[in-house]
C-alpha cells in the first residue's frame, strides 16, 4: 500500500531495494563477453580559490567506433554538488540519476542537506554496490566534488570499483584521457587560482587528453560542441555558458596554432 | 455469556469524526493562497524546526494539520512515493493529483477500518507550468477530498479563517506581499492574537523557477516583506 512504514530510513535507495529488489540488482552473469556498448571517457575536477570547477568532454566511445558526440558526462546532484562519470555509460549515468534522487530524498525527508563528506561516502557506498557488475567488465568511476558549505571550499573526491573513497585536495582526472588530463593540471595548477584561470587550465587539460588519447573528444567547432563545466561555489551550482567555453576553446585553439 | 454491545455503523462513524474533528481543531491552522507569482503557504507555527509545510517534488508542497506524527509519516510517504514515481518514469510525471488520491485512499480505509481514525487533515498544492492553472487539495480526515480554488485552509479554525478569506480574496493576481499580508490578517483574527514573522511558517512555490519551486521564506525574509523600509 501507499503507507511504506516498514522503512524508517532516509535513504531512497535502501527504500528502492526494499520495495523492488529486481530493479537494483546487478545484470545476470553470462560468461560470453558482453557486445560493445558506450564509454564516457575524460572528466576532471579543479579547486579554485571560490570553490570547485567540473568538466568533461562529449565523446562516448564503443570499441573503435564514437558512439555519441553530445554526451554529457558532469550532473548536477543538489544545490552545491555535481558528479562526472567514466567508464561504462549506461551503468554511470543511472548512477548519477540515482545518486541525484538520493540526495534530493534525504533533504526532503529529513529536511537537512547532507553535509558534503556525507554526500561522498554515500556515494562511495553505491559505487560498491556495483561491484559485481564491475567484475562482468561494467566498470563505473565517477568523480565528486562539492562545495562544503562548513569547511567554505570546494572538495574533490574520487573513487575506485571497490568504492574505495579517496580525497583530492588540488585537482583529479578519471576516464581513458584521465592520466593526460592529470599531468596537464599537474603543470599548470598552483594555490588561489581564479575562475578563469581555473577554466582554462581544465580546457588545456582535457585538449591535451584528446590529442594523446583516441576515446577522448575534443572540441568540435565545425558542429560546435564544446566540454560542459559546473562551478561550485558558495553560491551554489552553476553551469559556465557554452558562449564563454566556446571563446575559451578559440583562444586555446589559435595559441596553440602559433606554437605549431 | 457476555454479548458484546452491538454499535450501528452510523454512530460508529459519527463517533469517530467527532473524535477526529475535536483532534484537529486543537491545532494551528495553515493557509495556502494563489499569488501573482505561484503558491504561498502560511502557518500559525512556532516552532523553528518542527515543519508543518514541506517540499513533495519539483512543482508540489505538502501541508498538514493536527497530530504530528500523524501526519509526518504521510509526509514522508507521499515523497517516497513521488521519488519513485519521479525515478520510474520522468520528474514531469509526478502529479499532485496522484498524490491527492493515494492520500484520499489511505486515510479513507484507515477511519473506515482502523479502531481510531487519523486526526489529521492535508494539503496538496501543484504550481502550474507555464499556462496550466494551479491545483490545490484538501484531504480530510475521512478521506474525503476537495478540489480547492484560490485559497484552501486545514486544521484550527479552518471555517471562520476560510470564511475571512474568501471575502477578501480577489484574484490570483496578489502579490507576494499582499498575499502573505492577507494571509496572516486572516490568522491574527480567528485567533485574535498577534502572529510575529517568528511565529509564522511560510513557504512558496515560485512559478517561474525551473526545476525545485520549494522555497522557505526565513522570518527575516516575511518580515522584510511585512514591514518594507
Amino acid at each position: 500500500m501507499f503507507l511504506f512504514d516498514e522503512t524508517h530510513s532516509s535513504s531512497f535507495s535502501e527504500f528502492l531495494a526494499s520495495r523492488d529488489p529486481d530493479r537494483l540488482r546487478p545484470v545476470p552473469h553470462v560468461s560470453a563477453p558482453l557486445p560493445a556498448f558506450p564509454h564516457g571517457t575524460t572528466v576532471l575536477a579543479i579547486r579554485f580559490q571560490d570553490g570547485v570547477l567540473m568538466a568533461g568532454d562529449r565523446q562516448g566511445t564503443e570499441g573503435f567506433q564514437v558512439s555519441g558526440r553530445r554526451i554529457e558526462k558532469v550532473f548536477k546532484t543538489d544545490a552545491h554538488s555535481a558528479v562526472a562519470i567514466a567508464g561504462a555509460a549506461g551503468p554511470a549515468i543511472e548512477l548519477a540519476r540515482l545518486f541525484q534522487v538520493e540526495l534530493e530524498h534525504y533533504e526532503k525527508l529529513e529536511g537537512d542537506v547532507l553535509s558534503c563528506e556525507g554526500k561522498a561516502n554515500k556515494l562511495g557506498q553505491m559505487v560498491r554496490g556495483n561491484l559485481p557488475m564491475a567484475f562482468q567488465g561494467l566498470v563505473v568511476i565517477p568523480l565528486f566534488a562539492g562545495y562544503d558549505l562548513t569547511r567554505r571550499e570546494g572538495r574533490i573526491f574520487k573513487y575506485d570499483v571497490t568504492g574505495g573513497r579517496y580525497e583530492e585536495t588540488e585537482y583529479y582526472a578519471t576516464g581513458s584521457g584521465g592520466k593526460d588530463a592529470r599531468d596537464t593540471m599537474k603543470a599548470l595548477y598552483r594555490r588561489g587560482l581564479s575562475e578563469t584561470q581555473a577554466l582554462r587550465i581544465a580546457l588545456e587539460a582535457l585538449y591535451n587528453a584528446a590529442e594523446d588519447d583516441v576515446g577522448t573528444g575534443g572540441p568540435d567547432l565545425v558542429r560546435g560542441i564544446y566540454p560542459t563545466m559546473k562551478l561550485m561555489t558558495g553560491d551554489g551550482l552553476r553551469d559556465v555558458e557554452e558562449s564563454r567555453i566556446a571563446a575559451e576553446c578559440r583562444t586555446l585553439i589559435d595559441a596553440r596554432r602559433e606554437r605549431a | 455469556m457476555a454479548l458484546p454491545y452491538y454499535v450501528s455503523p452510523e454512530q460508529m462513524m459519527a463517533d469517530k469524526a467527532e473524535y477526529a474533528r475535536k483532534g484537529i481543531a486543537k491545532g494551528r491552522s495553515i493557509v495556502a493562497m494563489e499569488y501573482a507569482d505561484g503558491l504561498l503557504l502560511v502557518a500559525d507555527n512556532p516552532s523553528a524546526s518542527l515543519h508543518k509545510i514541506s517540499e513533495m517534488y519539483d512543482r508540489i508542497a505538502f501541508a498538514g494539520a493536527g497530530k504530528y506524527n500523524e501526519f509526518e509519516m504521510l509526509r514522508k510517504a507521499g515523497i517516497r512515493h513521488a521519488d519513485l514515481k519521479g525515478y520510474t518514469y520522468s520528474r514531469e510525471d509526478v502529479a499532485a493529483k496522484s498524490l491527492a488520491n493515494a492520500y484520499s485512499q489511505t486515510i479513507g480505509s484507515i477511519f473506515s477500518a482502523d479502531p481510531k481514525p487519523l486526526e489529521v487533515e492535508l494539503l496538496v498544492v501543484e504550481v502550474g507550468q507555464g499556462e496550466k492553472p494551479n491545483e490545490l487539495y484538501r484531504i480530510s480526515f475521512d478521506g474525503s477530498i476537495i478540489d480547492e480554488r484560490g485559497v484552501a485552509v486545514i486544521g484550527g479554525k479552518a471555517e471562520a479563517l476560510l470564511t475571512f478569506l474568501k471575502s477578501r480574496w480577489t484574484s490570483a493576481a496578489l502579490s507576494l506581499r499582499d498575499a502573505l499580508q492577507l494571509s496572516v490578517d486572516a490568522l491574527e483574527t480567528v485567533t485574535s492574537q498577534k502572529l510575529g514573522p517568528d511565529a509564522l511558517e511560510v513557504a512558496v512555490l515560485d512559478r517561474a523557477r525551473p526545476g525545485r519551486t520549494f522555497r522557505r521564506l526565513t522570518p527575516g525574509d516575511a518580515r522584510g516583506l511585512l514591514n518594507p523600509p
